[in-house]
């Protein structure tokens, strides 16, 4: 016994002599967190209750709360994050069933060019948006020289459908990815066996297939409608008309108005919605086995 | 109409959606010259067997023999390069799976996780659109044949690799398939449930004769026990069919007679062939043995001796062939003694009953065997002494 304790104990007793205590690594991985997340928070919690120079008091969260341009703008917000993730959905679902179950040559390239989508800065997509299908884009141009009109036909982009497309564009891949984990992790002989059962594909998908997908798409669709919910780089590049969200309104209120304390309290809602849609996910992707859907 | 009629049978998936009282077609499968290939890899070459309606084949052969690709070319999810494929008088080489009426069970029971043993079974019946009242009563009729009826509200991860088998069955089965098809079902099992479960097919296919099985296995056990015939299959081609008797005791070629079966295998020389009695004299070494040989011999010709480790026995009766042996290792397996023994440079072993004083190592014996427990083998035998491995 006392062998086992020494041979633990005379290790650390020498760590402990030779150098810092463990404790002491943690230090600068905080001061980072504290300058870089901690700090920023506190002083925009703290900018959101107090303004300039005030007192600790509510009254600002009144009075922007119960502005119209909030309303709209947490409506809006949420009409275009909840739209975007329900499409994400349905054409990730579609399209990871295609490139998992259905065999085409190149299938291999197609999973690829999904991870490249999710390393691409999400206004790159709104701006190759405005460059096809904008008033002035390559689709309208063709399509005005076609019909002879000299009124672009399609008009769509500059509106929160256009904002939604982009966003499904850009978020599809988020679903697609911990489906397609998942749908590798199907045991291809419950496919084989429901077929020769006398299923034909679609009863395949709804009752073999979906009921597996489940975890994966909780997870994906989570993690879609929390980064939805703060998407900045698409509303802004497409700049459709009456479309304010939330990060376009602390955006406004901070950097064009210059009320920082508006800014703040919208900034904290903001946050506590996030942190509540991020904790849903966490739980989601904890109650449904995670290690299958997980890739975040 | 009887088209019409005929459809709406195949669309219940054989006769899935068909009542007690309707009269069963019974369906054969036929293979006319099939071949799998996946591009320069073949994975079934040229192959042709006619299972009976009501019959049991068995495929039997080692991995990578193409049994399984001839399984999965009847169930529909390999398409054949070259050849047709018949359930019965129809040619199903081009129908999707789900319109083959089969029933198929596999080695890892697929049962679908997220659902109770009964909507398991009840999958194939509400996919081939059954009467909604009838399915209950199917469903605990196809789980009572299988002994699992107080079972059904359960998911298939609270049962074990049996029962789970057991469900499959009864899934596969629930549709009244014309063919079942059984993809090395018991692979997964352990011994004793292997053995238990082998009589429960048994049994099954007893209750159920008119449905024609085909049953994928590498293990020469469960296709002596259960099939009518035997196909055996080495190297994506058929070797040998027969029945399974016929491939025990008189097995066509050297590979039959290593994998249905043990066997020792001995280098010998034709001395003449009465045809008549379809009986050889042979010669091994000095010996003179007299053998069962269907097949014409001439004298002079080298052939290969097959005979079976169990035939080989101390005492000898009037009329055995007599072989002088050293022994080279005793085994003591319980039920019996397995003697390794050297005739004249070839190794065979020889599986006795439990002997009181069995003989020791380097113990000079005599082995015995009657003249219809060997047979001779087209071919000279390559390595001689070559023998199955010991089971």
């Amino acid at each position: 016994m006392s062998s086992a304790a020494l041979s633990i104990d005379v290790p650390r007793a020498e760590a402990r002599e030779r150098g810092a205590p463990r404790w002491a690594w943690v230090i600068l991985p905080l001061l980072v967190l504290v300058v870089i997340f901690f700090y920023p928070l506190f002083f925009i919690v703290k900018q959101s209750l107090a303004g300039d120079a005030g007192p600790l008091t509510l009254a600002h969260y009144a009075t922007v709360l119960s502005s119209g341009v909030f309303k709209a703008a947490l409506g809006r917000t949420v009409e275009i994050a909840a739209l975007s993730t329900v499409g994400c959905l349905v054409l990730g679902f579609v399209l990871a069933l295609i490139v998992a179950f259905v065999p085409f040559p190149g299938s291999r390239v197609i999973g690829g060019f999904i991870d490249t989508i999710l390393a691409f800065p999400s206004f790159l997509i709104a701006l190759s948006f405005t460059f096809l299908y904008g008033s002035a884009g390559a689709f309208n141009f063709l399509l005005m020289d076609l019909l002879h009109t000299t009124e672009p036909p399609i008009d769509f982009v500059y509106t929160k459908w256009g904002v939604i497309l982009a966003e499904v564009t850009f978020y599809t891949p988020f679903v697609m990815r911990p489906l397609l984990a998942a749908f590798s992790q199907l045991d291809n002989a419950l496919i084989e066996v429901a077929s020769s059962l006398g299923a034909r594909p679609l009863r395949i998908i709804r009752q073999i297939i979906f009921p597996e997908a489940v975890p994966a798409l909780l997870a994906g669709g989570s993690l879609c409608l929390l980064l939805t919910l703060n998407e900045f780089g698409i509303v802004l590049f497409i700049g459709a008309k009456g479309v304010i969200t939330l990060p376009m309104v602390i955006y406004g209120k901070a950097i064009q108005e210059f009320d920082y304390t508006a800014g703040c309290v919208v900034a904290v809602v903001n946050i506590a919605l996030s942190i509540a849609l991020y904790s849903l996910y966490r739980f989601v992707l904890a109650r449904s086995g995670g290690g299958r859907a997980v890739f975040v | 109409m009887e088209a019409s009629t005929s459809r709406a049978k195949a669309r219940a998936g054989g006769d899935g959606g068909a009542r007690d009282d309707t009269p069963r077609r019974l369906s054969g499968i036929r293979f006319e010259n099939v071949t799998v290939a996946y591009g320069a890899t073949v994975a079934l070459d040229d192959f042709t067997l006619d299972v009976a309606p009501g019959q049991v084949m068995a495929l039997l052969g080692p991995s990578g023999s193409g049994k399984t690709t001839a399984l999965r070319a009847v169930a529909g999810f390999v398409e054949p390069t070259r050849g047709r494929i018949f359930i019965g008088d129809v040619d199903v080489t081009d129908k999707p799976p789900y319109r083959r009426g089969i029933g198929m069970v596999v080695q890892q029971y697929a049962l679908f996780p997220h659902m109770r043993v009964e909507d398991n079974v009840a999958f194939g019946l509400r996919a081939n659109r059954c009467p909604r009242a009838e399915i209950p009563a199917r469903v605990e009729e196809c789980l009572r044949l299988v002994g699992m009826a107080s079972y059904a509200r359960r998911y298939p991860l609270e049962l074990s690799g049996g029962q789970q088998q057991r469900v499959a069955i009864a899934r596969a089965l629930a549709i009244r398939p014309q063919v079942l098809l059984l993809d090395e079902p018991l692979s997964a099992l352990d011994a004793q449930l292997r053995s238990g479960m082998l009589k429960e097919i048994a049994r099954l296919h007893r209750e159920l004769p008119d449905v024609t099985i085909l049953y994928v296995t590498h293990d020469q056990i469960e296709a002596l026990t259960l099939a009518d015939r035997i196909a055996v299959m080495n190297d994506s081609r058929l070797v040998d069919v027969g029945s399974a008797q016929s491939l025990y005791q008189q097995p066509p070629s050297r590979f039959t007679a290593t994998f249905v079966g043990n066997a020792n295998l001995l280098p010998v020389t034709v001395d003449r062939w009465d045809e008549r009695e379809q009986q050889a004299w042979v010669r091994l070494g000095d010996r003179m043995l007299e053998v069962m040989s269907h097949m014409p011999a001439r004298p002079g010709e080298a052939r290969t001796l097959c005979i079976r480790p169990h035939a080989l026995a101390l005492d000898g009766q009037p009329g055995c062939n007599a072989i002088e042996a050293t022994v080279s290792e005793v085994q003591w397996r319980g039920s019996a003694h397995r003697l390794y023994v050297d005739v004249g440079g070839v190794e065979m072993w020889a599986d006795s009953r439990p002997l009181r004083s069995p003989p020791s190592r380097g113990q000079r014996i005599v082995l015995h065997f009657l003249p219809g427990d060997a047979t001779l083998l087209a071919g000279a035998s390559v390595g001689a002494g070559t023998t199955a491995a010991a089971g």
